[in-house]
């Protein structure tokens, strides 16, 4: 179930986070974080909860704005750019949150048109459907076109997130906390669904998570965000070689060692 | 307390800072028509059948209430001039308000902040669309302009109450009724009452979006929220009649 090695070009910088740090009143949540992301690349961020890795893929797509420090996103500075600059740099980044933020009040299709209508107000019915359809299919789900969310799994609402995201065809794909929640039935499905979104569209994808198999099935490379800073890179194999007290217990709760 | 004075300083920047944002979506295009339209619907006519029963109570109530003041100096042939003054004047804009704040603050209230706790607000905004232009000016355009639309309709029902009070005791045509009641308001009356309700629609709107949006996380920020909304609304309504009623006496 391990990724297979891809060739990735590492001098194709699509994120670049240059000594960024956030904090929320007195709790300082990053300090001088540095991370780049490569094109076509699947990049895994491990943490314990709270210490900020939602934060950072918020900071990456400007819902937050970092105390110091840039934030470099398809080469245009995102903490620099203002709201309508901001908007036409977000169609080219997928978000897929924790809990799917479907909009409940609206169907699996209107949920899907809703960000390709607001975008590009040119496209026929025709055309709205036919990319509905085609992205829907994608994820395995054309049969709850007409369902509302209410009547979702969590798996379903979180390929249904999935595909929303995926209909304005991003470049870079941030997935917080993908399989969170789930059965490990479902979670397999998720993490090949990521796999196959990288290859089908050709995204560079930043992953959230503290489930190892997720990390392990997924990412190209790792990160681990220790104390607002990322201590450890690399591979699995890499992130896990030590004996570092604070990195152990993740690997032993994981794989139950 | 000098805490507290803070506190109240920044509350007052960032609605201050809202309302500027809101006036520079509103004339920002594109325009969400569809989406006020629809918020539309839902905050007009979906109050009709609560406000309808209202504004007929409070008709009837009041004449029936007002009947025997006016019996003791021999002047019930007045009640229709009264209430037609009293309603128009006064209790239509204010019981559409205080029924709109009641149903649609906590709508408002409610819905925007569960939207906020479950980061749809978030996933708007990361899709590329404006969520204070299709979330909070669409409402508040609907509120503005739905209540004054509500007003007149409980001014009508809340007359027809009035006049089915009177006509269970005295002999009197719709037709007389009706007649006595123009007589009685002038274009000015009609003219306040609607500045009144533009003023409530838009207060009802703004408070409730301001209250939702900015609502905290959490399963009790969604009550909290819906609560803050009304009580928020129904305060500012008062308080406006207030200075709307000292101002319109100059006139």
């Amino acid at each position: 179930m391990e990724k297979e090695a891809r060739n990735i070009n590492y001098e194709d910088v699509v994120i670049n986070v240059d000594k960024v740090s956030k904090s929320f009143g007195d709790l300082h949540i990053l300090r001088d974080v540095e991370l780049n992301l490569y094109n076509k690349e699947n990049l895994v961020v491990l943490g314990r909860s709270g210490t900020g890795k939602s934060v950072l893929i918020k900071l990456i797509s400007g819902l937050l704005k970092p105390d110091h420090g840039d934030i470099k996103v398809l080469g245009e500075l995102v903490n620099k750019l203002d709201e309508r600059e901001l908007r036409a740099l977000r169609q080219r980044i997928g978000f897929s949150f924790q809990n799917s933020a479907l909009y409940d009040s609206m169907t699996v299709r209107e949920n899907l048109e809703f960000p390709l209508v607001r975008n590009k107000r040119n496209l026929t019915r025709a055309e709205i459907n036919k990319e509905v359809e085609e992205v829907l299919d994608g994820v395995g789900l054309s049969q709850a076109i007409n369902q509302m969310p209410s009547e979702l799994s969590g798996g379903q609402r979180k390929r249904i997130g999935i595909a929303r995201t995926l209909i304005l065809r991003p470049d870079i794909m941030l997935y917080d906390e993908p399989t969170a929640g789930l059965d490990p039935i479902t979670c397999l499905d998720i993490n090949s669904l990521i796999n196959e979104v990288q290859e089908r569209y050709k995204t560079s994808s930043i992953i959230i998570t503290h489930d190892l198999a997720c990390a392990k099935m997924v990412g190209d490379r790792m990160v681990m965000l220790l104390g607002g800073k990322f201590e450890r890179q690399g591979t699995f194999e890499q992130i896990f070689d030590t004996e570092d007290e604070r990195v152990k217990p993740f690997y032993d709760y994981n794989f139950i060692v | 307390m000098r805490r507290k004075i803070e506190s109240l300083l920044i509350e007052f920047a960032k609605i201050h800072r809202f309302f500027m944002r809101f006036l520079r979506e509103l004339v920002s295009p594109p325009y969400e028509l569809k989406e006020i339209i629809r918020q539309c619907y839902e905050i007009g006519w979906k109050s009709f059948p609560l406000i309808s029963l209202t504004g007929f109570i409070v008709g009837f109530v009041f004449t029936k209430q007002s009947r025997p003041s006016l019996e003791e100096f021999g002047a019930t042939s007045m009640l229709p001039a009264l209430i037609s003054i009293a309603i128009v004047r006064a209790l239509a804009p204010l019981v559409t308000a205080l029924i709109a704040s009641g149903k649609v603050g906590s709508q408002i209230g409610a819905e925007l902040s569960s939207m906020n706790v479950t980061e749809q607000i978030d996933a708007m905004e990361v899709s590329g669309t404006n969520p204070t232009k299709f979330l909070i000016v669409s409402r508040i355009i609907a509120t503005t302009t739905m209540i004054p639309v509500l007003c007149f309709y409980v001014a009508g029902i809340g007359l027809l109450g009035g006049y089915l009070s009177i006509a269970a005791k005295d002999d009197i045509t719709m037709l007389s009724f009706f007649n006595q009641v123009f007589e009685s308001i002038a274009v000015k009356d009609v003219f306040a009452m609607v500045i009144r309700a533009v003023v409530f629609g838009f207060t009802i709107g703004f408070s409730s979006c301001y209250v939702g949006y900015n609502s905290s996380k959490g399963t009790e920020g969604v009550g909290k929220a819906a609560n803050t909304a009304v009580v928020s609304s129904m305060f500012l309504v008062f308080i406006e009649e207030l200075l709307i009623v000292q101002v319109l006496s100059f006139f």
